[in-house]
């Protein structure tokens, strides 16, 4: 697996970490805090993640 | 993906790398449909967004009228790119702007430059008030209220200073990093504003003890609470389904019956890849306009203003809650949602201080790029400080699309009319004037026509008011029967505009063919 798709797995893991806890919170899963927490995380994993490879040429982030 | 076209738009934005700037977009430099698609959905996904969905409630719509009028709207404006907009940008491949110049001559697009760049100034305004109201979050200070007009604390007043102050010199130095940032964001910001109408749900849900078991339950719950129509606030037109379906049609006008996305879909290989900008309107316009929308109608909800009398008693008492984005999305979503905020707000910002920086400095051409963004940022912010701005955006949008409008109309005539009428299209081009006069009246007839059925009634009720008129009831009566909104008056504007602008190039082409020798007669 190229270093790329890695960061690319991080990325869509870091989405489904932003919308996620509101479903969750939606069904009465989790309470509000957890999502505000989880979502937070996830904002930051993918402002980390996702510059490394999108916008870039294939091949910069390998 | 986005980048593709984004990039593409700014190199023709940029008045000294020339590409393809005064010449057809060539065959190699075409694009294909998902480019459409990223940028569509990532431009209207914007901070301005968390402000519409909030009017909205603040309008007293009801659960009908703003989902099916959205729905409608939206569609009405997908076609509007597809059928006005995609067929001429596909065929000539030019920008807005030489387009104009062609058929209006240097001078009077210079005019044109003028009323975009104040436009975009005032927008770019609005979203600095958008991410203004985040920092209201973290800084103590007192916000602004619904119907205030000017800066009402100090604390505000800084605040936008120093968001619109990092915004303009971002914009002047850093276009293409904000940029970036913009398209890294956009699937994120996407998803923390569906976050936003989730945990809004959940919020009603919890708050109203509703059992949620069927989509006929949760109609249920949207018609007689989250939008439950009645009153508008205090101060608001009351919003009805042809409210929303005109304003959504209408508020990307510029864009699509106005023509400015002739500089985008010119680089669209075949003409239906406007249906793209679908993306855009049931992403942005749609879920985001929603979401937002219930956020405040939470808020409302929570401070027990639950019905008419409520909401009226709250008016008098001013305890009536501000509708504040920073304050709604730290709400629903913490800190993920005040970062939403400010990045929804700064990305789509920055882009509009540079593309009116670029109107202005068409007019200017001596004067360096950078003092220009930075005095529009300036212009920007000083209009963010006064919460009129955001608190009428719903007015104001319609204004921005009915202002640039009639030059729509100019070049829809003139692409697909006037051959058949055996006039000359490309009129100041053909004759090498500067200032083509039938456009002009076309422009400026149109707009004194729609802003006088407008503003002609609400100013003579004004003026009566202060006793410096009087007219008789069966005047009065007469001037109501043709007073019209400023969302529906768009729509007869548009054939007014095409009627005087071929009305005026059949007399304005006879006078100056017969006085002035053709420059060029290229087809």
């Amino acid at each position: 697996m190229t270093t790329r798709r890695l960061f690319q797995i991080v990325s869509w893991l870091a989405l489904a970490g932003t919308i996620l806890p509101s479903v969750a919170f939606l069904a009465g899963s989790v309470g509000l805090p957890s999502v505000q927490w989880t979502m937070l995380a996830a904002t930051v994993v993918w402002f980390a993640a996702t510059p490394l490879w999108m916008g870039r040429e294939r091949g910069a982030a390998e | 993906m986005s980048e593709d076209v984004s990039n593409q738009h700014s190199a023709q934005d940029s008045s000294h790398d020339g590409e393809f700037e005064r010449r057809p977009v060539p065959g190699r430099a075409l694009l294909g449909l998902k480019s459409f698609v990223g940028m569509y959905a990532g431009e209207h996904c914007a901070g301005t967004e968390l402000m519409i969905g909030i009017l909205f409630v603040a309008a007293g719509v009801s659960a009908f009228d703003v989902v099916v009028g959205l729905i409608v709207g939206n569609l009405l404006a997908v076609l509007s790119w597809l059928v006005l907009t995609a067929p001429i940008a596909t065929r000539a491949r030019l920008t807005l702007y030489f387009q104009l110049e062609k058929i209006c001559g240097r001078r009077l697009v210079t005019l044109y430059n003028l009323a975009n760049g104040v436009m975009f100034c005032f927008l770019a305004g609005a979203m600095i008030t958008v991410s203004a109201t985040a920092v209201g979050v973290l800084v103590r200070f007192p916000m602004p209220s619904l119907n205030d007009v000017r800066p009402n604390s100090t604390g505000w007043v800084l605040a936008v200073l120093g968001v619109g102050a990092v915004i303009s010199v971002v914009a002047a130095y850093g276009y293409k990093t904000v940029s970036r940032v913009a398209n890294i964001a956009a699937p994120w910001m996407v998803l923390v504003f569906l976050a936003f109408g989730v945990v809004a749900l959940r919020q009603f849900i919890v708050a109203t003890d509703a059992q949620i078991r069927s989509p006929a339950d949760l109609w249920h719950l949207a018609s007689t609470v989250i939008w439950r129509g009645g009153e508008p606030l205090p101060g608001k037109v009351k919003f009805t389904f042809c409210h929303v379906m005109f304003f959504a049609w209408f508020c990307n006008m510029a864009m699509h019956v106005g023509m400015a996305d002739l500089s985008v879909l010119r680089y669209a290989r075949k003409s239906w890849y406007a249906v793209a900008s679908s993306a855009g309107m049931y992403v942005g316009h749609f879920m985001a306009w929603l979401s937002a929308s219930m956020l405040f109608a939470f808020q409302l909800y929570q401070a027990g203003l639950d019905n008419d009398a409520a909401v009226r008693a709250a008016a008098e008492a001013g305890t009536l809650p501000s509708p504040l984005p920073g304050p709604l999305a730290y709400g629903a979503c913490g800190i993920a949602g005040l970062i939403c905020v400010v990045v929804a707000g700064w990305t789509t910002a920055n882009p509009t201080i540079y593309r009116a920086g670029l109107a202005f400095q068409a007019i200017v051409p001596n004067r360096s790029r950078f003092a220009i963004t930075l005095l529009t940022g300036g212009i920007a912010t000083v209009a963010a400080m006064f919460p009129a701005l955001a608190m009428k955006l719903l007015e104001f949008v319609a204004l921005y699309g009915l202002i640039l409008m009639p030059m729509g109309a100019v070049i829809f005539i003139d692409f697909w009319v006037f051959d058949r009428l055996g006039l000359r299209r490309d009129y100041a081009e053909r004759a090498g004037i500067s200032f083509n006069w039938a456009a002009g009246l076309a422009w400026f007839g149109t707009l004194a026509f729609c802003l006088a059925l407008v503003y002609l009634g609400p100013t003579i009720d004004w003026l009566e008011a202060r006793g410096v008129l009087s007219l008789s009831a069966s005047t009065k009566a007469l001037l109501d029967r043709f007073h019209i909104q400023i969302y529906f008056v768009s729509l007869p504007g548009w054939f007014v505009a095409a009627v005087l602008y071929i009305v005026a190039s059949k007399l304005y082409q006879r006078k100056t063919t017969a006085t002035t020798p053709a420059v060029s007669t290229a087809d």
